[in-house]
């Protein structure tokens, strides 16, 4: 059952690989146009060994990286809060929903401005981006906390303090790190925007931009960077999911809720 | 009485504005104008045109139209084609069997990395805008039509056939219907990647659009800022109203919930 899912994909894989590389060979698709399939698939093994590549791949995932932790460290604390404090959420809540449907790219001229190194642009726009999935996530985890659980900790004395870390947190953990897996995902979106609007000499987006440029012009090497940037969204997805289900078995077998 | 309750809810919003004249003023930092002068820069730039216009200037008929209508357009087209392949592929366990690793894979690239593709593939202009919406809108679509079309519940499709509905009028009156709400919550997720897609494909390789008017204004920092406020009020206005043409449209899926 299960080998046969998977060899059936394989045979999905490998026959959008084939018929690519027939309308490459046949003429169909001009192959100066858009490269054959084998020429990609080799390119990309080679530009796994490719040390200037490798470095562009660290620069962006980098950023993204630190982007992800600094907005972690200011938005489930700030979450915490609006879930906690209903005043501050009804008063909080029209200015959330006026800041959060501007699209982030939107602000990359003026972080360009603001910022003075690319990096630091890149950096505060992922932190802006994916501050939103992490806080909305974690304010409606800490709302959906069982108020008899917190009834109970009150009335053996605990503090503000120790209810939020002993039971606020763990019983929002869930939700947030739903929320990580959000704002991963959108983390490499905003830093690859940023690479190709500031230009410089560091990331993904940049690395794309020199291959495009009309004396250099390697289509394949293009595709082959998009490919590996695809994988690595495809495993930090894969690896996010299967660490929601291992960490919270419980909570999904709870709620019934699937991981989507 | 409600609007009235509902506006009281907002008190926050001005006095947020106010908040941000102040400090602008005080602050007098070059990249940060008051929200006076992007009013009346606004104005100016984008709303001073004929009334016959509705007051879009000229500025504002050669930048703002185009973008709106590559919005819809890609969107639209990218929703159909999403909604297609995504109920073909929840229905048949086989076929979904076959392409899931692709689609996962197609998925997981972050939509930029492509742009510089497009580019070198379309040139400078539309087709390139057109093809990065149409990338950046289509895999959440897919994913939710395929969800909405595969979960559909088991005794609706036994009821069809013991009415002995024919292959179309199970799509249409079952089929469609059942996967409607999932497949709404793609379409509104697409608005707001669509608006994103929309402003990075136009600061990267256009020659007319909001995203490239912002780029052109690095000397007008309050232009680049009406455009700021113009595409967050985009997506604020596109995101409710689509909140509202779901409620709307799927008025029965919410009265079937509350009364079972």
């Amino acid at each position: 059952m299960r080998a046969r899912t998977i060899l059936r994909g394989a045979i999905g894989v490998a026959g959008f690989v084939l018929v690519m590389e027939a309308l490459g060979r046949t003429g169909v698709i001009d192959p100066y146009t858009v490269p054959l399939a084998s020429d990609v698939l080799a390119k990309t093994v080679v530009l796994a060994g490719d040390a200037a590549f490798l470095a562009k791949v660290g620069d962006t995932l980098s950023a993204a990286v630190i982007g992800l932790l600094l907005a972690i460290a200011i938005a489930v604390p700030a979450g915490v809060v609006l879930g906690t404090l209903p005043r501050v959420e009804t008063a909080v809540r029209p200015l959330v929903e006026f800041l959060r449907p501007i699209p982030s790219v939107a602000l990359i001229p003026l972080a360009l401005f603001v910022f003075t190194g690319g990096a630091q642009a890149e950096i505060a726009l992922i932190v802006f981006t994916s501050s939103w999935p992490l806080l909305i996530n974690t304010w409606y985890g800490v709302r959906d906390v069982d108020p008899l659980a917190k009834e109970t900790m009150r009335s053996f004395g605990f503090g503000p303090a120790a209810i939020v870390a002993r039971v606020l947190l763990p019983s929002a953990a869930p939700f947030i790190l739903t929320g990580v897996r959000i704002a991963a995902s959108v983390t490499l979106i905003v830093a690859v925007s940023v690479e190709l609007v500031a230009g410089g000499d560091s990331g993904i987006g940049t690395f794309l931009t020199d291959q495009g440029t009309a004396g250099v012009n390697r289509r394949d090497v293009m595709l082959a960077a998009v490919a590996w940037t695809g994988m690595i969204g495809l495993l930090v997805n894969v690896a996010l999911v299967a660490a929601e289900r291992r960490l919270f078995r419980r909570h999904h077998a709870r709620t019934g809720q699937e991981a989507a | 009485m409600r609007l009235l309750r509902g506006l009281a809810r907002l008190w926050v919003v001005p006095v947020a504005l106010a908040a941000w004249e102040v400090l602008t003023r005080l602050a007098q930092a070059p990249y940060f104008p008051p929200p006076s002068t992007i009013a009346a820069r606004s104005h100016e730039l984008w709303f001073s045109g004929p009334a016959a216009r509705l007051f879009l200037s000229d500025e504002a008929v050669r930048h703002l139209l185009p973008s709106l209508w590559r919005l819809v357009v890609g969107w639209a087209g990218a929703c159909l084609a999403g909604v297609l392949v995504g109920i073909a592929v929840g229905r048949s366990r086989r076929l979904a069997e076959y392409v899931n690793p692709l689609i996962h894979f197609g998925r997981s690239i972050p939509p930029p990395t492509l742009l510089p593709i497009f580019l070198v593939l379309f040139g400078v202009g539309t087709p390139t805008q057109l093809a990065a919406i149409v990338f950046g809108v289509l895999w959440p679509v897919l994913l939710n039509s395929v969800d909405g079309a595969r979960d559909v519940d088991r005794q609706y499709l036994e009821t069809a056939d013991v009415f002995r509905l024919s292959r179309g009028q199970r799509l249409w009156r079952i089929i469609l219907p059942a996967a409607a709400p999932k497949v709404f919550a793609g379409l509104r997720l697409s608005v707001s990647l669509a608006l994103v897609m929309m402003i990075i494909s136009e600061l990267v390789g256009s020659t007319e659009g909001i995203g490239y008017r912002m780029l052109q204004d690095a000397l007008d920092i309050p232009a680049m800022w009406t455009a700021i406020v113009l595409i967050g009020v985009l997506g604020f206005v596109l995101n409710a109203a689509f909140v509202r043409a779901e409620r709307w449209l799927l008025a029965w899926h919410y009265g079937a919930r509350k009364s079972t």
